[in-house]
C-alpha cells in the first residue's frame, strides 16, 4: 500500500469509495441505523438491507484494516477513515459488525492458526455469521477466572457442560467464543478458549429481561455440547492470555461510548425542555452548571482518546492513559443519561404510550441500560484494581498479622 | 505526554535535570524560611534565564528562542513538580505574550530582550477585587495617565513594568506602566503559598497603550491560563507520585497501606483525573501554537479541569499521609497551598466553567 498521509493517493481512493457508495447504497436505508444493532435484530432483514450487507461484505470494507487474504479490506488506517467518512457522508451504516468484528476477529487474527483464520474470519467479514461471547457465569462475574463450565476431552472433540450468563445476542448467534475449564486443579492456567457452534442440540438459550424491559443478554446452557478439537484457540489451558487480550478489545469498544455521543447536545435539550432566561441561557442555574461539567468532561475525554491515538503512532510508546478510558468514558456516559432524564422532567419518565415521543421513550430505556456500562467488560471496581495494581504498582493485600 | 520534537525533548530533559539537581522542594522551603522579599530565589531565577527559559515564546530578533507555548509548558511542568518559585509565568509567559501580541516595535524592543534575559520582570495587573473578573475594569486612563487599584498582581514586588488593564474612553485597553513611576505604589502580599504577589495602586502613572483592546486582554489571559495549567500539571503529578510512594512504604496493620483497596481505588481515580487533565493542558498549549480559533474554550477547559484535579490530589496528599501530612516539616502542605493560589490565578474553576458554557452558547 502506498503511504497515505492524506495526499493525492488518498483523494483518488476517496473518489473511488464515493462512487462505489453512490452505486451500491440503497436509498431506502439512508440515515437508518444498522438493523443488527439493538432490538432490530429480531426482525427479518429487508432485501435492501441484505443487498447492502452483501455488497460491503464482498469488498471487505466493513472490516477495512483486516488482511485481504481472510476477506478483509487490506487497507491502511487512513483509508479506513476515508471509508468511514464516506459512509457517514452518504448516511450509510456499516452493515458488518457485532462481536465477531469488535472482539473475536481481532483476537483470532492474533492468536488463531492459519486454518482457523481461513475458516472463521471470512464469514465475519461478509456478515454471514454472528458471534456471541461465553465468558461470565453465575459464579464468575468480576472474578472471571473462577469459571467452572467444564470441557471434557472426548478424543476428537470436547464435551462442554455448564452455564454462561450475559451472553449478548446469544439468541441471534451462530457461534460462541467461550472460556471453559480444562484443568480443575488450577485457576487461570486451567482455562481454555474454544469455539462452539450454537446450532446443536446441547445448546439452550434463554433471554434475560433487564431493568429496561429489553433482553439484549441471555443465559446459555451447554449440556454435552460439542466443540471440535480444531476449534481450540491457542494452547490447551492457555485461554486466559487470549481472554485478557479480547477483553482489551471489548473495553476499548465500551469506553468509546463516552466520547462518541450522538443526538442533540444536552444544552439544546435543556433549552427545549427547561427553557431559557433573558440572556438566552438555560433557565436553571444548578442544572446548567452540571450540564457544563458533563460537556467539559466529555471534551476532555475526547482529547484523551485523541492523545492516546497520537502517542501510539508517535514516539512515546504505548500510553498509560489507555488504562483509564473504560472507567472515564462510562462515568461520563452514565452522567449524561442522568442529566438527560432530569432535563426532560416528567417527559423523561415514560415507559410506553403516545404521551411520549420516540426519543423520550428511548432515553428512558437507554438510561437504564447504561447502568450496565460500569458492570460489564470488567466492572469499574475491577478497572480500578487493574489501574492500581498494573499501572501504579500497588501491592496485593496479604493476610493481616 | 504529547508527541514531542527533538528540540522539545531536549528542552524538557534539561529542565528536568536542572530542577532535580538545583531546585528540589528543599530549595523552595529554604526560600520560604529565608523570608525572601520577592517570593523567589533571585540566583535561581538568573540561572533559569541564562538557560533561555524566560525567552521560550519570545521571537529570536528580541533575544528569545521562539519555541512556542507547548515548549514553555514543558519547562513550567518540570518547575511545577518541585514548586520552583520564579517570575516565569508572570513575566516570560503572560506579560511577554502581551508585548508580542500587542506591542509596537519600540515597546517590543525596549522590553522583550530584557524579559528574555531575565534582567527585567514584567507582569499583568488585571484583577481589582477578590475575584478574577477581567471584564469589570474600574481603572481609567486619561491624558496618558493611569489611575486605579489592582489586586493579586503576581510578582508585583519584583516587577519592573506592569501590563495594566484600564478603560480609556470607555474601552478596555492594556497599558504599560513602569514600576518606578512616581505614581505607582505597591503593597506586598504575604500569601499562603509563599510566592510573590502585591496589591498595586496607580495614581496618575504614565501609561503607554498596547494595541488590541479587550480582545488582546483575552488572548493574553488565555496564554497565561494555559501556561499556569502546565505548572499545575507538574505540581499535581509530583504530589501524586509522592503520595503513591508513601502508599507503597508506609506500614500499618502489618502491611503497606497501599495494599488497602479503599486507598487503591482513590489512587486509581487520581491517576485517571491526572491523565485526563494532561490531555486538556497539552491540547490548549498546542492550540495556541497553531493559532487555532478554539483557544478560548480550550484554555478555559484546561484551567478548570487542572484546577479540579490539583485540588483533589493536593487534598488527598494530606489525607493519605495522615498526621505527617499535617506537619510543616512535610511537603504536602506546600502543594495544598500552591493548588489554592494557582486555582485563583487568572480565573478559578467556576469562572472557567461559566466562560466555557458562554462560548458554547449555554
Amino acid at each position: 500500500m502506498a503511504d497515505f498521509g492524506g495526499g493525492a493517493d488518498l483523494d483518488t481512493f476517496r473518489k473511488e469509495v464515493r462512487e462505489w457508495v453512490e452505486a451500491n447504497f440503497p436509498a431506502s436505508l439512508k440515515g437508518k441505523p444498522n438493523p443488527m444493532a439493538g432490538e432490530g435484530r429480531a426482525e427479518k432483514p429487508t432485501a435492501d438491507q441484505e443487498a447492502w450487507r452483501k455488497a460491503v461484505g464482498e469488498k471487505g470494507w466493513g472490516t477495512p484494516t483486516w488482511p485481504k487474504a481472510y476477506g478483509g479490506g487490506g487497507l491502511s488506517p487512513a483509508e479506513a477513515r476515508v471509508i468511514q467518512g464516506e459512509f457517514a457522508r452518504a448516511g450509510a451504516y456499516n452493515p458488518i459488525g457485532g462481536m465477531g468484528v469488535m472482539m473475536f476477529g481481532p483476537t483470532l487474527l492474533e492468536y488463531g492458526t492459519e486454518a482457523q483464520k481461513n475458516e472463521h474470519i471470512p464469514p465475519i467479514c461478509r456478515g454471514d455469521l454472528q458471534w456471541c461471547q461465553g465468558f461470565s457465569e453465575p459464579g464468575a462475574g468480576s472474578d472471571l477466572a473462577a469459571l467452572s463450565t467444564k470441557a471434557e476431552d472426548k478424543g476428537d472433540y470436547f464435551a462442554i457442560t455448564g452455564q454462561k450468563v450475559w451472553t449478548s445476542g446469544a439468541q441471534y448467534a451462530d457461534w460462541c467464543f467461550c472460556l471453559v475449564r480444562t484443568d480443575p486443579s488450577k485457576k487461570h492456567e486451567g482455562i481454555s478458549f474454544v469455539l462452539i457452534d450454537m446450532h446443536q442440540p446441547g445448546v439452550e438459550v434463554r433471554p434475560i429481561v433487564l431493568i429496561n424491559g429489553q433482553a439484549p443478554f441471555c443465559e446459555t446452557f451447554f449440556t454435552d455440547a460439542r466443540a471440535e478439537k480444531k476449534d481450540l484457540v491457542g494452547p490447551l489451558n492457555g485461554g486466559w492470555t487470549i481472554a485478557k487480550r479480547l477483553l482489551q478489545h471489548e473495553r476499548s469498544g465500551i469506553s468509546g461510548m463516552g466520547g462518541g455521543m450522538m443526538g442533540p447536545s444536552l444544552s439544546d435539550l435543556a433549552k427545549k425542555y427547561v427553557g431559557v432566561d433573558e440572556e438566552g441561557r438555560i433557565d436553571d442555574q444548578d442544572l446548567r452548571n452540571r450540564i457544563i461539567r458533563n460537556a467539559m468532561e466529555t471534551k476532555v475525554f475526547q482529547q484523551t482518546a485523541f492523545r492516546v491515538m497520537a502517542e501510539s503512532r508517535g514516539n512515546s510508546g504505548p500510553s498509560a492513559a489507555t488504562s483509564i478510558m473504560k472507567n472515564a468514558g462510562t462515568w461520563i456516559a452514565q452522567e449524561r443519561h442522568e442529566l438527560t432524564l432530569e432535563i426532560m422532567g416528567h417527559q423523561g419518565l415514560g415507559w410506553e404510550g403516545e404521551a411520549f415521543d420516540k426519543s423520550e421513550l428511548e432515553i428512558v430505556r437507554a438510561w437504564l441500560y447504561g447502568k450496565a456500562f460500569t458492570i460489564f467488560g470488567g466492572s469499574q471496581e475491577v478497572q480500578s484494581n487493574i489501574v492500581s495494581k498494573r499501572i501504579l504498582g500497588l501491592p496485593d493485600l496479604t493476610q493481616a498479622k | 505526554m504529547a508527541v514531542l520534537t527533538e528540540e522539545q525533548s531536549m528542552l524538557r530533559d534539561s529542565a528536568k535535570s536542572w530542577v532535580q539537581e538545583k531546585s528540589p522542594v528543599t530549595a523552595f522551603r529554604k526560600m520560604r524560611d529565608s523570608g525572601a522579599e520577592l517570593g523567589y530565589d533571585v540566583a535561581a531565577w538568573n540561572e533559569m534565564a541564562e538557560m533561555g527559559w524566560a525567552g521560550v515564546i519570545i521571537p529570536e530578533e528580541y533575544g528569545g528562542s521562539n519555541f512556542g507555548y507547548l515548549s514553555l509548558g514543558l519547562v513550567l511542568e518540570e518547575l511545577g513538580r518541585t514548586l520552583t518559585a520564579s517570575p516565569l509565568i508572570a513575566s516570560g509567559l503572560a506579560a511577554a505574550s502581551a508585548l508580542i501580541l500587542g506591542g509596537n516595535d519600540a515597546q517590543k524592543g525596549e522590553w522583550l530582550p530584557k524579559i528574555a534575559d531575565g534582567s527585567a520582570v514584567a507582569t499583568l495587573a488585571v484583577d481589582e477585587g477578590p475575584h478574577h473578573r477581567p471584564d469589570k475594569v474600574e481603572a481609567t486612563v486619561s491624558g496618558g495617565k493611569l489611575t486605579g487599584k489592582k489586586t493579586f498582581v503576581l510578582e508585583g514586588m519584583a516587577a519592573n513594568v506592569f501590563v495594566v488593564s484600564a478603560k480609556e474612553n470607555g474601552q478596555v485597553e492594556l497599558f504599560l506602566v513602569k514600576a518606578d513611576d512616581p505614581g505607582v505604589s505597591r503593597q506586598k502580599l504575604s500569601l499562603a503559598d509563599s510566592r510573590g504577589a502585591a496589591n498595586v495602586e496607580f495614581n496618575g502613572a504614565a501609561a503607554e497603550k498596547l494595541s488590541g483592546g479587550a480582545a488582546l486582554l483575552e488572548k493574553v489571559l488565555d496564554r497565561a491560563r494555559a501556561g499556569i495549567s502546565a505548572e499545575m500539571l507538574g505540581a499535581a503529578t509530583q504530589a501524586f507520585e509522592t503520595t503513591l510512594d508513601y502508599l507503597k512504604t508506609r506500614v500499618q496493620f502489618g502491611q503497606v497501606i497501599g495494599s488497602f483497596q479503599a486507598l487503591q481505588h482513590r489512587a486509581a481515580k487520581m491517576f485517571t483525573e491526572l491523565e485526563l487533565s494532561r490531555s486538556a493542558v497539552e491540547a490548549a498549549l498546542a492550540a495556541i501554537d497553531a493559532d487555532s480559533p478554539d483557544v478560548p474554550e480550550l484554555a478555559s477547559l484546561a484551567k478548570a479541569k487542572m484546577g479540579d484535579t490539583f485540588h483533589l490530589i493536593s487534598n488527598e496528599m494530606v489525607q493519605m499521609h495522615g498526621g505527617i501530612g499535617m506537619t510543616d516539616a512535610h511537603d504536602a502542605g506546600f502543594y495544598l497551598k500552591r493548588a489554592r493560589a494557582a486555582e485563583a490565578a487568572y480565573g478559578n474553576q467556576a469562572f472557567h466553567r461559566d466562560r466555557y458554557a458562554r462560548i458554547q452558547g449555554y
